[in-house]
């Protein structure tokens, strides 16, 4: 018998914590941001509870700033697998109009993601939520653990967090604690490109290079995708060939200029590249610690 | 390309921890793999130059160390205390290594760390030798059950890349490692600051003739579960989409399966034949250590999640009693008698420690008497589980044999542990149910039955109190009996001694009986000095809530010497008692007793007023006795 190569394990041990979440929580949700981290989530779970659909509801937290063809992609996988798809935009940020452009992104992501997303999870009473986050990501997430314990408040507290060893996951909480389960931590962007390639996975075309209409601000290169990006005077949007890293709110991340427009050409472009993933995200260049400090928030 | 992509998503995964303390240049070593390997990227680079040069110790050039040490508060501590998670890949393997503080309070850090890991890399300072930091972290390596050694000897460009030192270092560390049976060791000399065979050969060393560090975990095997063991795999989950499938999903920890094998349930006993092995990507004609499955059975029995499927010709162990070694990981001491969660593959049991055998002294290994486990120590202990479990010994398979505790109260993970061996087979002994149970007896007597426990030290007036309690509760048509501590020594205990062993044994038949007691309706007296804390909360532990009543006769010793009402003080103060609680034995107070009965400021009268007063507050006798005609 051949060994099992690391996509193979890394498979296997994913999808161990999903059925662990299952078995033992009362009410698990996946919180689907429609990345290609997300698409990899959604494709082990499906994996994970064949041939029963997977036993809890997606969630995404909408910003009302995601990239239309996110939206799109959105809608279309969950008809596709048939699993039930919650949509939450934070109706407070919504009433008092914030906007990452009027806000800035600090108030933005707060308003629009974190307390969004709190707010979600209070309605829907869920006490555990997958998620896609990963080790490699930054620094302070390499001390993340698979399972995450969050107070009533959400609160992230670096000293309550359990030692995890082996596979014994504790997925105790009392009343109104909740669980983030982070069941990507031990893979690699490297890896996720690789099993979405190995796998087939669909991913939204974003991801792909295709001629798109950019502005460059402040190095980054903003994908004008709809009428409420303002334009500073005398910019106009240019045609290049790019595509995207991560994809969060659109004037809020960053396209590469790139002619990758297959996963086998990402993997090759990556190997060459000199530039990790979270560069092209703008909330984290706020200082060294910022991330923890976000985490401690709340901040999936 | 494609062959190449193939080739990158065809590696292997090796799991390794770094064992060091601070100043022996782990991250610095880690740091420089992630660089070497051409893992950082260009920011990653950046940042860590900007870094350097505001926190780093390295003047102008890259500290290493800093692109490894997370989180904010650790940064400025310039210490690890966490286990941290980094990965890298080479053309061969990818690699996830579990970085982890090396001090002696980040005991619990290390062993989870090492609880994935294949392999170990050891440092030591060559400037320093092996030494009792060094001893730790063999033992704990070796504790959880990793065989293959690396030893870096680091920092060689210190002592000149001196050839003899290293080799003095090296035999040292294969003589301490060859006790607590660590044999597989591999010793190379590097500097992790210069580089120097860490992935490349350094300048400074010809003699050595060994391999690099990266070379060396590039080729070393990866411990296979899949020939080695047996079939194992802990049910996860009941897949039942529909009437006409029903499949038990889990994670396969050992062997390999097929169509048509025979496996047993756990502790059930039950065997069934496998009929498919469902995967979404369609039915394999076998699984093996490693993968995530969904199995279905050719005969219906009963399977449920917490069940351990085995392979039915050579099947897991069955017990519900074991002797194991935890590690403790809380705050909270770990008390014997008091229950805990315990979750071992994907079954969870209430399980108290009977007994502490002993803790272990983690820098001289010494085994050493103790009643309790403070954080950060290890101990031998024997567990009572409330369930049987199907087990493997540690040392067997980890998956199987490994445990965590977890806090019934708060719900923290507090232990870990390995499964040694079990005490007895559990035997299919079924609690017989009753018709008649407590509840009726009680009823029928107008009575909560409980157990009033007289806590105190010898002549604290206990045993003159509970006789007062027990004559007024018989006055007023109560069902009691009184068990004293010197009557049950000339009977059921006249096996025991006063040895702390014989003590706990001493309280736990005692416990025992008043339960079975309470069983009958009655409401039991005991008056027991009864002196460690972790055997009361034993007795209690028996006890549902509210039926556990501990009274504490809180008399100061001179009071009770003076008294001495059997001579017994004296005695012992005349060397002719052993161990006699409060001379040469400690009595440990209760914290937080039911009823306090200071002896000092009231009598004797008073005192069994004040018992039966709580006891009609909490409900025990709540309605005077009434003749139901």
């Amino acid at each position: 018998m051949s060994r099992l190569s690391h996509l193979s394990r890394l498979e296997a041990e994913s999808i161990h914590i999903l059925r662990e979440v299952v078995a033992e929580c009362e009410r698990p949700v996946m919180l689907y941001s429609i990345g290609k981290d997300s698409s990899v989530m959604l494709h082990l779970a499906v994996k994970a509870f064949f041939p029963a659909r997977p036993p809890f509801p997606l969630l995404h937290v909408d910003t009302t700033w995601k990239f239309r063809q996110m939206i799109e992609f959105r809608d279309l996988t969950a008809r596709r697998l048939g699993m039930d798809l919650i949509v939450h935009v934070n109706p407070d940020g919504l009433a008092m109009g914030i906007n990452p452009f009027v806000h800035g992104s600090a108030v933005h992501t707060d308003v629009m993601k974190t307390q969004g997303l709190r707010q979600a999870l209070d309605r829907h009473g869920f006490d555990a939520a997958f998620g896609g986050a990963r080790r490699d990501e930054e620094k302070s997430r390499a001390k993340e653990r698979v399972f995450s314990i969050r107070s009533p408040q959400h609160r992230w507290d670096p000293k309550r967090q359990r030692p995890e060893l082996w596979r014994l996951y504790n997925t105790r909480t009392a009343r109104g604690e909740s669980l983030r389960v982070f069941l990507l931590s031990n893979w690699t962007e490297l890896d996720i490109w690789q099993y979405i390639r190995q796998q087939d996975i669909p991913i939204v075309p974003l991801y792909f290079a295709a001629e798109r209409p950019v502005v460059e601000r402040d190095g980054a290169l903003i994908l004008v995708d709809d009428e409420r990006l303002p334009l500073a005077p005398g910019e106009r949007p240019q045609l290049r060939s790019v595509r995207f890293r991560t994809l969060g709110c659109y004037p809020l991340t960053g396209a590469i200029e790139s002619s990758a427009d297959s996963p086998e050409a990402i993997i090759a472009e990556m190997v060459a590249a000199r530039t990790s993933e979270r560069q092209g995200r703008l909330i984290d260049h706020d200082g060294a610690a910022s991330m923890e400090k976000k985490k401690q928030e709340g901040y999936f | 390309m494609d062959a190449w992509l193939a080739a990158q998503g065809e590696k292997d995964l090796l799991r390794f921890i770094t064992c060091g303390s601070v100043d022996d240049g782990k991250s610095t070593l880690i740091g420089r793999l992630l660089y070497e390997s051409h893992m950082l990227l260009e920011d990653q680079i950046e940042a860590l130059a900007s870094d350097s040069r505001r926190l780093g110790t390295q003047g102008d050039e890259l500290d290493f160390a800093l692109l490894v040490d997370g989180l904010a508060a650790e940064r400025e501590q310039g210490i690890t205390i966490d286990v941290a998670y980094r990965f890298f890949a080479t053309e061969r393997r990818k690699y996830i290594v579990a970085d982890t503080p090396g001090h002696e309070q980040y005991t619990r850090n290390m062993v989870t760390g090492a609880s994935t890991a294949d392999l170990a890399i050891i440092l030591i300072d060559a400037r320093k030798g092996v030494l009792t930091q060094t001893r730790r972290h063999s033992y704990l390596v070796s504790l959880l059950g990793i065989r293959r050694i690396v030893l870096a000897i680091n920092k060689m460009d210190l002592v000149d890349y001196s050839q003899q030192l290293y080799g003095e270092v090296e035999h040292a560390y294969r003589e301490f490692a060859a006790r607590i049976g660590l044999t597989d060791i591999v010793a190379i000399p590097v500097s992790a600051l210069r580089g120097d065979n860490v992935i490349e050969r350094g300048a400074g060393m010809p003699w050595y003739q060994g391999p690099t560090l990266l070379a060396h975990l590039e080729t070393v095997p990866i411990p296979d579960q899949i020939d080695a063991q047996s079939f194992r795999m802990p049910v996860q989950w009941v897949n039942r989409p529909n009437q006409d499938f029903r499949g038990f999903a889990g994670l396969i920890v050992g062997g390999a399966v097929r169509p048509g094998d025979t496996l047993r349930v756990l502790p059930s006993g039950f065997t069934s034949r496998v009929a498919r092995i469902v995967t979404a990507d369609g039915d394999l004609p076998q699984a093996v250590a490693g993968q995530s499955v969904t199995l279905t059975m050719e005969e219906e029995i009963d399977i449920s999640r917490g069940d351990l499927l085995a392979a039915a010709a050579a099947p897991a162990g069955v017990s519900d009693k074991f002797e194991a070694t935890i590690v403790w990981m809380s705050d909270e001491p770990m008390l014997p008698g008091r229950p805990y969660l315990l979750k071992c593959g994907t079954r969870t049991v209430t399980a108290a420690v009977a007994q502490l055998r002993y803790k272990v002294n983690v820098n001289t290994l010494e085994e050493l008497a103790a009643r309790q486990l403070e954080l950060n120590e290890i101990g031998l202990v024997n567990l009572n589980l409330d369930q049987p479990l199907g087990f493997d010994p540690y040392t067997r398979n980890r998956d199987t044999g490994g445990f965590i505790l977890i806090d019934r109260i708060n719900n923290s993970t507090v232990g870990a542990g390995m499964l040694q061996a079990a005490l007895r087979p559990a035997q299919n002994v079924h609690w017989q149910a009753l018709d008649v149970d407590r509840g009726n007896r009680s009823v029928l007597k107008n009575q909560k039955a409980c157990v009033l426990w007289f806590t105190g030290l010898s002549g604290a007036g206990k045993s003159t109190i509970a006789n007062l309690v027990e004559k007024k509760l018989f006055g007023m048509g109560r069902h009691t009996y009184l068990l004293d501590g010197d009557n049950i020594r000339h009977g059921l205990n006249r096996d025991l001694g006063f040895t702390d062993a014989d003590r706990v044994e001493n309280i736990r038949r005692v416990g025992e009986v008043a339960r079975l007691m309470t069983d009958a309706g009655l409401i039991v007296l005991v008056s027991f000095i009864s002196p460690f804390r972790s055997e009361r909360q034993l007795a209690r532990s028996l006890l549902g809530t509210g039926e556990f009543f501990e009274i504490y006769v809180d008399t100061p010793l001179a009071v009770a010497e003076a008294r001495d009402p059997k001579g017994l003080y004296q005695k012992a103060r005349a060397g002719k008692i052993r161990n006699f609680t409060g001379i040469d034995s400690p009595y440990e107070p209760p914290e937080n007793p039911e009823i306090h009965i200071e002896t000092g400021r009231v009598s004797a009268e008073q005192a069994a007023e004040q018992v039966i007063g709580q006891l009609r507050i909490a409900g025990v006798i709540d309605r005077d006795w009434v003749f139901i005609p």
